[in-house]
């Protein structure tokens, strides 16, 4: 358990230099939703961000961001999950090579290694404590969250910074089209359920959180518990691992206020979040957010940002509403994501008041 | 009540051997492993010594007993061969109801096909059964479909120190008591994409590396795989398996100095070393030997001696690289590295520092520089440092 004290997000919401829910929505026809990024500038020297790829640059923001809504300046542990790491960076080298092999500029190559951003923050910062980085798709974010949580637990730390991040280009998106992740036509993520095709709209972002071991004024919540399962052959029932899940904090599926799901347009693995949430939240609120932010491996950081936020502000605004269902009252919130069926998650994170 | 976290079972294929026995042999021989390139097509494969297994992509899934399918990365492969050995040695597949985690680390993932069919992937859909294979938990995946593992999988990626960073997490999860048991380790084969990113950084050295050596001129990139099975308490008494050694120590710093230099005092080093004796409770004079990160770049081994020398005062313990043995096996040498570690706890040996000559001037102390048997080796301590500065050291013990 741990109270999230700060959040830093640079998503294709205006959500970077603010606190809370942005004022509008930003919605577009396009190919993916792409970051709406900040004046990099105000937080990072300009001599250095020139040459930091972008996610570099977005990941370094995120994080100050959340250390500076928390307060903190020298946190015990910074983890980062990534799927993809500097898939720019990387597109880049491949293209050198897998043409005519020639000499490499070595600054893509050294932006490349996936542990970039952690080491980048932790420069930044001049931070000598636990630094590691974790690059599983979508259990990237949720791994990280994992050893945060787990630093509590082992008395090592006080503070953590764990950060979801990655980044989307139009090779990558080309690419990976292909194999039948994203819609074939650029969609309206604002209309991205009456569609009903194959295939997510992609997205990017970075989250950074500041997870405290005390409840600070700037806490929005609680994350009480974080866990992933790999379904091999069937062998995610979440029959028996959601009551354990919850179990471990007495709470049960009636407990929970509102599931937030990882819904995110794809025709063929929608299907799993409705049959979950109707079996286990019939007649309760079900929310979304991936029309937002769009799909990427650590988009799971965006539905924490927020969960977050419906408890701090105990507020459910219309545009996450994925049922007509209303809470009662805001306590407590399940996450669940899924990637393909193989990659399932579930988050569990509970008001402070 | 902590649980204590021991290993028993070991797996690894590397240029020294396809399987533990093979490695050992290399390493009781003093036969380094390193050759020139025969699997990779680059214009530096005349120019270029590599620790690489000798085996084509079919004979790899012959060994990890496998039909040749679509999408299965040379990485992938060798994970799964290390994983298995090490899975039956612990006989993994009895005592199902044990809470069985997968903890791999890997950096070029599975690059080694996706840069042959990038173009492909670019212009067609003849290769598209790669496109998956392309990031760093698709070799974890495939590891966790052929061991049966679900409970818990995860991939790291700190670079060099990956897979020391994968068995430190796996030992504090069977600590705080949120797994029973868990394969950990790292898998990593030799490609084009980072060949050419380290002759970038100029970094390596076209003879054989010479680590801890006055004229030592940089690293030679090797490729493999190692995982290590590593149990509780609980779990033991359940499995009957007997322990090879108890792992009592992980400690994990950032430099947080350069991207890709260590600093000269080798701050993060000295850190992730104490952190790892004050996580075990023992003293810097209860070690008898240090398996040490030692690439054999200028850099790393002034900083990472400076670090042993500020920790260890004038009680030096032995210290030796075994990177000439293997190569640097990148993401696979934390666990490699385990491995040789721990081989030295079974044969009571520490193994040389092949082709060391003449001493650090800046250091005042020299590594091993031949076999030495029928010593005792009780507390062994494991380096293995990454770009970004992510250092790791662990500690094995004899039990």
């Amino acid at each position: 358990m741990a109270f999230i004290n700060g959040i830093g997000l640079i998503s294709p919401q205006k959500t970077a230099e603010i606190h809370g829910f942005p004022a509008e929505i930003t919605g577009c026809t396009a190919d993916y939703l792409k970051c709406i990024e900040p004046v990099y500038r105000n937080y990072i020297d300009p001599i250095q961000a020139r040459r930091m790829s972008r996610l570099i640059k977005m990941g370094i923001t995120s994080a100050k961001l959340s250390l500076a809504e928390a307060g903190c300046t020298m946190p015990d542990a910074i983890i980062t999950g990534t799927g993809l790491g500097s898939v720019e960076d990387t597109e880049k080298i491949l293209s050198e090579i897998t043409r005519e092999e020639k000499f490499l500029n070595p600054t893509p190559f050294i932006q490349s290694t996936y542990n970039t951003i952690s080491s980048q923050v932790a420069i930044q910062l001049k931070c000598h404590n636990y630094n590691s980085t974790y690059v599983h798709r979508t259990f990237s974010f949720e791994s990280g969250l994992t050893d945060a949580l787990m630093q509590f637990d082992e008395g090592m730390a006080s503070n953590v910074l764990v950060g979801g991040i990655d980044e989307m280009t139009m090779n990558h998106l080309h690419i990976t089209r292909r194999i039948g992740q994203w819609k074939m036509e650029p969609v309206h993520n604002l209309e991205l359920l009456k569609h009903h095709t194959p295939g997510a709209l992609a997205g990017e972002g970075a989250a950074f959180f500041l997870l405290g071991k005390d409840k600070t004024a700037s806490s929005y919540a609680r994350l009480l518990e974080v866990k992933t399962s790999f379904n091999l052959n069937g062998s995610f029932k979440p029959e028996s691992i959601l009551p354990c899940f919850l179990g471990k904090h007495d709470i049960t599926v009636h407990d929970i206020d509102l599931v937030l799901l990882g819904v995110n347009g794809d025709s063929d693995n929608d299907p799993y979040y409705d049959r979950f949430a109707n079996h286990f939240f019939p007649g309760k609120p079900q929310a979304w957010y991936k029309h937002l932010c769009g799909e990427y491996h650590t988009a799971t950081g965006f539905g924490l940002y927020v969960a977050s936020n419906m408890l701090r502000h105990q507020h459910y605004p219309e545009i996450f509403q994925y049922n007509t269902f209303n809470p009662s009252r805001l306590k407590n919130i399940l996450i669940y994501n899924h990637f393909r069926n193989v990659n399932h998650s579930l988050m569990l994170v509970q008001g402070i008041f | 009540m902590d649980q204590r976290v021991f290993v028993t079972g070991t797996g690894i294929i590397s240029c020294l051997g396809n399987n533990l026995k093979e490695n050992l042999a290399s390493l009781l021989g003093s036969r380094s492993g390193l050759g020139r390139i025969h699997h990779i097509d680059t214009l530096l494969k005349d120019d270029l010594l590599v620790g690489e297994v000798p085996l084509t992509l079919d004979a790899l899934f012959d060994l990890a007993g496998l039909d040749h399918t679509e999408g299965y990365s040379r990485n992938a492969l060798l994970g799964i061969i290390a994983a298995k050995e090490a899975a039956s040695h612990a006989r993994l597949k009895e005592n199902r109801d044990l809470r069985t985690g997968l903890i791999s680390a890997t950096t070029v993932g599975g690059m080694d096909q996706c840069e042959l069919y990038y173009q492909d992937f670019l212009a067609n859909d003849t290769r598209n059964a790669y496109i998956d294979s392309y990031d760093c938990a698709d070799s974890t995946e495939k590891i966790a479909r052929e061991l049966g593992i679900t409970d818990f999988i995860t991939t790291i990626s700190t670079a060099c120190s990956s897979a020391a960073n994968a068995l430190m997490l796996g030992a504090r999860m069977i600590r705080t008591g949120k797994l029973d048991r868990v394969v950990a380790g790292g898998c990593e084969s030799l490609t084009k994409f980072h060949l050419n990113g380290f002759n970038a950084l100029k970094i390596l050295d076209k003879e054989p590396s010479r680590p801890f050596d006055q004229n030592r001129a940089g690293l030679n990139l090797g490729e493999g795989a190692s995982y290590l099975v590593l149990e509780s308490e609980e779990s033991l008494k359940k499995s009957g398996n007997l322990p090879l050694c108890e792992l009592v120590g992980w400690g994990n710093s950032c430099e947080a100095f350069h991207q890709t230099a260590s600093s000269p005092e080798g701050t993060g080093a000295y850190l992730a070393m104490k952190k790892a004796l004050e996580v075990s409770g023992l003293k810097p004079e209860d070690i008898d030997y240090i398996n040490a990160h030692g690439t054999g770049t200028d850099n790393n081994d002034l900083s990472e001696g400076k670090a042993i020398e500020k920790l260890f005062g004038n009680r030096i313990p032995y210290v030796s690289s075994t990177k000439p043995f293997t190569g640097h096996t990148t993401s696979a040498a934390g666990s490699t590295e385990a491995i040789v570690s721990i081989l030295c706890i079974q044969q009571q040996a520490i193994w040389p520092n092949l082709n060391f000559k003449t001493p650090i001037e800046e250091l005042h102390f020299s590594p091993v520089e031949n076999l030495i048997s029928n010593h005792p080796v009780n507390v062994v301590m494991s380096n293995s440092f990454g770009f970004g500065g992510n250092d790791t050291s662990l500690i094995f013990v004899k039990v």
